[in-house]
Formats: C-alpha cells, sequence, structure tokens
C-alpha cells in the first residue's frame, strides 16, 4: 500500500484536522466527528444532515456550507457513522425547523441513520429522512437491500439544501429530496480497484485489460466484469443502463454528473462528457446543468460513473440558486 | 452464569475477535466491504475500555454497556444489530446471576431486537442464520434441565454449522444481497462472527 498518510490508523482524525485547517467557513468537531456550518445554526429554517463512510471526498464535508448542508457526519473509510455523531449533528445544526437526513441505501447507513432519528426524536428534533437509492447496476427487489445510493446523492443535497435556504418547511424539503433521487439514475465503471487504509490491500482485483462493468462506490462487484473498452463504449454501455431503467424523450430536460471515482484524471472526463453530449445530442435529450469532475469518489478507484436527473423547473431553479461550499460553489 | 463470568465472556470475544480479525475481513472481502473483521475487533477494543472501572449491579448491566457501546463505536450493519442484541439481552437478566432458562429467555430477546432492526429471516445468509440455531439449541437445553455449560456448547455448535451452512445460501440482506447468485459458495461474516460470539461463551462457562 503506497498512500499520503501518517498512519491508516489515524486518516480520519488527520484529514478532518485537514479540513479543519483548510476551510474556515466549516467547523470541525474533532471529538465528536462532525463538520458543520461556522456560523451554527440558521434559526428557524430546516437544516439538511448527511453522512456516510469517508473516502468519497469531496462528499458529504465538502459539501456543507449556505445552500447545501448544514452538516455532514463522516464514518470510518467505507463504513457508515455511528448514531451518536448523527444525533451530535443534529443537535448543533437544528434551527427549531427540524433536519432532514439525506441516507444513501447501503444497511449500515440505514441503520445507523434510522437509531439516530430515534434518539433525535426523544431530544425533541423533528427528523424526515431522504433516502437516495439511484444505482440501475442493482436490482431494486424484495430479494436485496434495494439500490445503492451513489452520485444522485449530490443532486439531492444541492437541490434540497437550496430549498430549506429558502425557509421552506420540513415536508416540503424532505419531499423536493425524495422526487430528485426518484427522477435520478446512476451507473458507474471501474479501471482500477481501491484500498482502504485499514485493509492495506486492494478490495478486488482487476486485470491491466479488464474494467468492472456496474460498480459499487465501495468497490462491490457490479453487473459483469468485460474487456476495457474505448470511453465511447463504456459510456455508451452506462448510458443504455440508465435509459433502459428511466426512458427520457427527446425535448426533455435534464441534469448530468459525470464523476470521477477518484483516480481518472480530469481529461479523461471530459473525454467522457463529449461522448455523454453526444449520446443524448443523437436521441434528442438535453442536458440543461452538468457537473464534469470528481464529486462523490471511491479513494483512488479509477473510473467513472453517470449520473443523470430529469429536472422540472423548480428543481432546475433550486439547482441555480448560490451554493456556497469547499467544492461547489456558484452565485454566492 | 455471574458478573464476572459475563465480564470475561465479552473480554473474550474481544480477543477472539483480534485473533480472528483477519479472517473475518477476508470473509467479507468476498461479498462485502472487507471490513467487518476491523469493525468488531475497533467496537469489543472499546467494550473492553469501556468495562473498564464500570460497577455493573447485575449481569445484564454488562451486556447492556456492551450493546450501548458496540452501537457507539462501530458503524455499519454489525455495529447496530450486535449492539441491539446484547442490549436487548441484557435488559432481561436484572439480576447478579443467570442460570440457563434465564439465559435462553434472555437471548432469544436479543435475537427478536435483531431481526425487528435488520428485517432478516433465516436462510438470508446473516447473522440471524448462525443465532437462530444457536438459540435453539441453547433453549431445548435448558428446558431439558441441563446447566448453562451445556447449553453454551450445544448453541456453539449449533452456531458454528449455522454459520457453514450459509455457504450455498445467497444473500437477501446486506451489501453481499447486492451480488445477487454471485453471493454463493462464500460463508457470511456476521454469522462468523456470531459463531465466535458463542463458542467464547462455552469456553468461559467451561467448568
Ligand atoms: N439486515 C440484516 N440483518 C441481520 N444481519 C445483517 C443484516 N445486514 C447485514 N447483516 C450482517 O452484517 C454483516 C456485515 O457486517 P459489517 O460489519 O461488514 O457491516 P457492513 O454491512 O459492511 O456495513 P457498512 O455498509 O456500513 O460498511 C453481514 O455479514 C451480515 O451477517
Ligand atoms: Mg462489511
Amino acid at each position: 500500500m503506497k498512500k499520503l498518510i501518517n498512519s491508516p490508523d489515524t486518516v480520519l482524525d488527520d484529514a478532518l484536522a485537514g479540513v479543519a485547517a483548510a476551510h474556515p467557513t466549516l467547523k470541525v468537531d474533532l471529538e465528536a466527528r462532525i463538520i458543520t456550518r461556522a456560523g451554527g445554526p440558521s434559526v428557524g429554517k430546516v437544516a439538511l444532515i448527511s453522512g456516510g463512510g469517508s473516502g468519497h471526498e469531496p462528499l458529504h464535508g465538502g459539501f456543507v456550507g449556505p445552500g447545501m448542508l448544514h452538516a455532514a457526519c463522516p464514518g470510518e473509510v467505507f463504513t457508515s457513522p455511528v448514531p451518536d455523531q448523527m444525533l451530535a449533528a443534529a443537535q448543533a445544526a437544528d434551527g427549531g425547523a427540524g433536519v432532514v437526513f439525506v441516507v444513501k441505501n447501503y444497511t449500515g447507513d440505514v441503520l445507523n441513520f434510522e437509531m439516530a432519528a430515534e434518539l433525535a426524536g426523544e431530544d425533541g428534533i423533528e427528523v424526515a429522512t431522504v433516502l437516495v437509492d439511484d444505482d440501475v447496476a442493482v436490482k431494486d427487489s424484495t430479494w436485496t437491500a434495494g439500490r445503492r445510493g451513489t452520485g444522485a446523492t449530490v443532486f439531492v443535497e444541492k437541490i434540497a439544501g437550496a430549498l430549506a435556504e429558502q425557509g421552506a418547511d420540513l415536508a416540503s424539503v424532505a419531499e423536493i429530496g425524495r422526487r430528485v433521487n426518484a427522477a435520478s439514475r446512476s451507473f458507474a465503471v471501474a479501471l482500477s480497484p481501491c484500498t482502504t487504509p485499514a485493509a492495506g490491500k486492494p478490495g478486488f482485483e482487476l486485470a491491466e485489460d479488464e474494467m468492472e462493468v456496474g460498480v459499487g462506490i465501495h468497490g462491490e462487484p457490479g453487473r459483469s466484469r468485460e474487456k476495457l473498452e474505448p470511453a465511447a463504449a463504456i459510456v455508451a454501455r452506462s448510458l443504455d443502463a440508465i435509459f433502459a431503467d428511466q426512458p427520457l424523450a427527446a425535448g426533455e430536460e435534464t441534469i448530468v454528473m459525470v464523476n470521477g471515482l477518484g483516480g481518472t484524471p480530469l481529461i479523461e472526463l471530459y473525454v467522457a462528457y463529449a461522448d455523454v453530449a453526444k449520446y443524448f445530442a443523437e436521441r434528442g435529450v438535453r442536458i440543461v446543468r452538468n457537473l464534469v469532475g470528481n464529486y462523490i469518489t471511491s479513494l483512488e478507484m479509477a473510473g467513472a460513473s453517470f449520473t443523470v436527473c430529469k429536472a422540472d423547473e423548480q428543481m432546475l431553479a433550486l439547482w441555480d440558486a448560490p451554493v456556497n461550499t469547499p467544492a461547489l460553489r456558484w452565485g454566492a | 452464569m455471574d458478573i464476572h463470568q459475563t465480564r470475561t465472556w465479552v473480554r473474550s470475544i474481544a480477543a477472539a475477535m483480534d485473533q480472528h480479525k483477519d479472517h473475518l475481513t477476508q470473509l467479507d472481502s468476498a461479498i462485502g466491504d472487507a471490513d467487518h473483521g476491523v469493525n468488531m475487533q475497533r467496537g469489543f477494543t472499546a467494550v473492553v475500555a469501556a468495562l473498564d472501572g464500570y460497577e455493573p449491579a447485575g449481569v445484564g448491566d454488562v451486556l447492556v454497556k456492551t450493546g450501548t457501546t458496540l452501537i457507539s463505536k462501530v458503524g455499519g450493519a454489525a455495529g447496530p444489530l450486535y449492539g441491539t442484541f446484547f442490549r436487548a439481552t441484557g435488559k432481561q437478566l436484572t439480576g447478579p446471576v443467570a442460570d440457563a432458562e434465564q439465559l435462553a429467555a434472555a437471548l432469544d430477546a436479543g435475537l427478536a431486537g435483531v431481526q425487528k432492526l435488520g428485517a432478516a429471516v433465516p436462510g438470508d445468509k446473516t447473522m440471524v442464520d448462525a443465532l437462530t440455531p444457536a438459540l435453539e439449541a441453547f433453549g431445548a437445553a435448558a428446558r431439558a434441565g441441563e446447566d448453562e455449560a451445556t447449553a453454551a456448547e450445544k448453541a456453539a455448535e449449533a452456531a458454528e454449522t449455522g454459520a457453514k451452512d450459509t455457504i450455498p445460501l445467497q444473500a437477501r440482506k446486506g451489501r453481499a444481497s447486492y451480488l445477487g447468485s454471485r453471493s454463493t459458495g462464500h460463508q457470511d461474516p456476521g454469522a462468523t462472527s456470531t459463531a465466535l460470539i458463542f463458542r467464547t461463551l462455552a469456553e468461559v462457562l467451561k467448568p
């Protein structure tokens, strides 16, 4: 294992210390392991709180700030945070109008947030939960834990965060979050695996000429293992899977994210985006907003994920609303 | 089982998790995210620290403290699930000692807590596949008038068999379920850690 770290045991604490030192707009509680806005709660406004295993930076801590999250709870690398963190975050961020938990659909995250919601409720804090489950690589059936939450999390946090900033009530903020999730689909392809600091070796193996199609953000195996293909074919494969799950007609408007998994240079993401733009143009489906970059990563995994949100007018207006966080900033 | 034995049980679980950390993580890397051994070791190390200097009034207090600490420290699926198991078990045991029948009833409450939270049933390829046969064996022995040492030995054997029997199963809960039919042929990590927990109980209670 070759990593820019001091010790595998202290990666999270060391990284949080770095976040604290780098971003005066954030308040990092190293003891409680939560990241909140330096300005404290917004009185009378709903607070959006998210969290999950670390290793997906900038998600979630990089999205804390006006117009997006109020607090983030980073767990150990690839392990969900514990209820104490979400409770502390809820207590620190609640401005009296309640909190929305944005939870990616993994058993660990779901159970820990559920326990936290119970504890926060006992504390008199109103909690609503938005479950994100956008990864079409996994079949959603009663026989699985359901679809995994991936790229749509960024869209949910941006759009619901904007509505919360405007002073909407708890039910409305949760409702738009759920609507964004329902309108979003993602698919990812890995070109190389990743290594958690604690494990010290890759979570899976890929030969030089292989790729994992439908990979999860923790390196979970996907739909199939294939021979490496040109970017255009990888994009077509991924978007085919997305369009098969949520057909999009000519003229429809979308927000599209081409996201790097951590080990893929931006130049390659732009190569992929060109193919994405072409794919959409051929079908007459409009990309009216886009993100190209590293927003929800899997440590140093090479590859990309593609997220498509079929956006309505309200979603687009909220997308354009000002946001001022370390990893997403415009209009502010 | 008295308070001292309960403490020893929990400390022995910590030692077992230390020893089997790599194996559990290896099982989890086949069908999960390669963190189960690390999670369990981190959790029980914290439990040992939390029990240091703690003065429990009853057997159950030790187990409730264990569960609460696991919930606070482990994360993942295993943290809330094992945390709930120990808390729900502990809440039933108010006295300074527990006999076989009291233990059997308390462990059943622990399993009920796990199933209420995680909604897994036997056959889903989870810890429930080791817990269920273990508690059936423990309960049957207790009802037959056996002492807790014998009941625990039978429970350990049943848990070990239950864990092995997860190998051909297709996972329907947790991270492993994403693999669909590719989850078959691997032993479930959570069922394996459950077997370790009952093996240590049998060892601690062995006269
Ligand atoms: N719904 C469930 N009910 C009972 N046991 C479960 C359930 N889901 C998972 N498990 C058990 O949890 C074990 C995995 O625990 P582990 O500590 O690896 O958490 P995890 O699933 O990796 O959590 P995270 O997703 O946050 O990393 C599985 O082997 C299985 O026995
Ligand atoms: Mg795991």
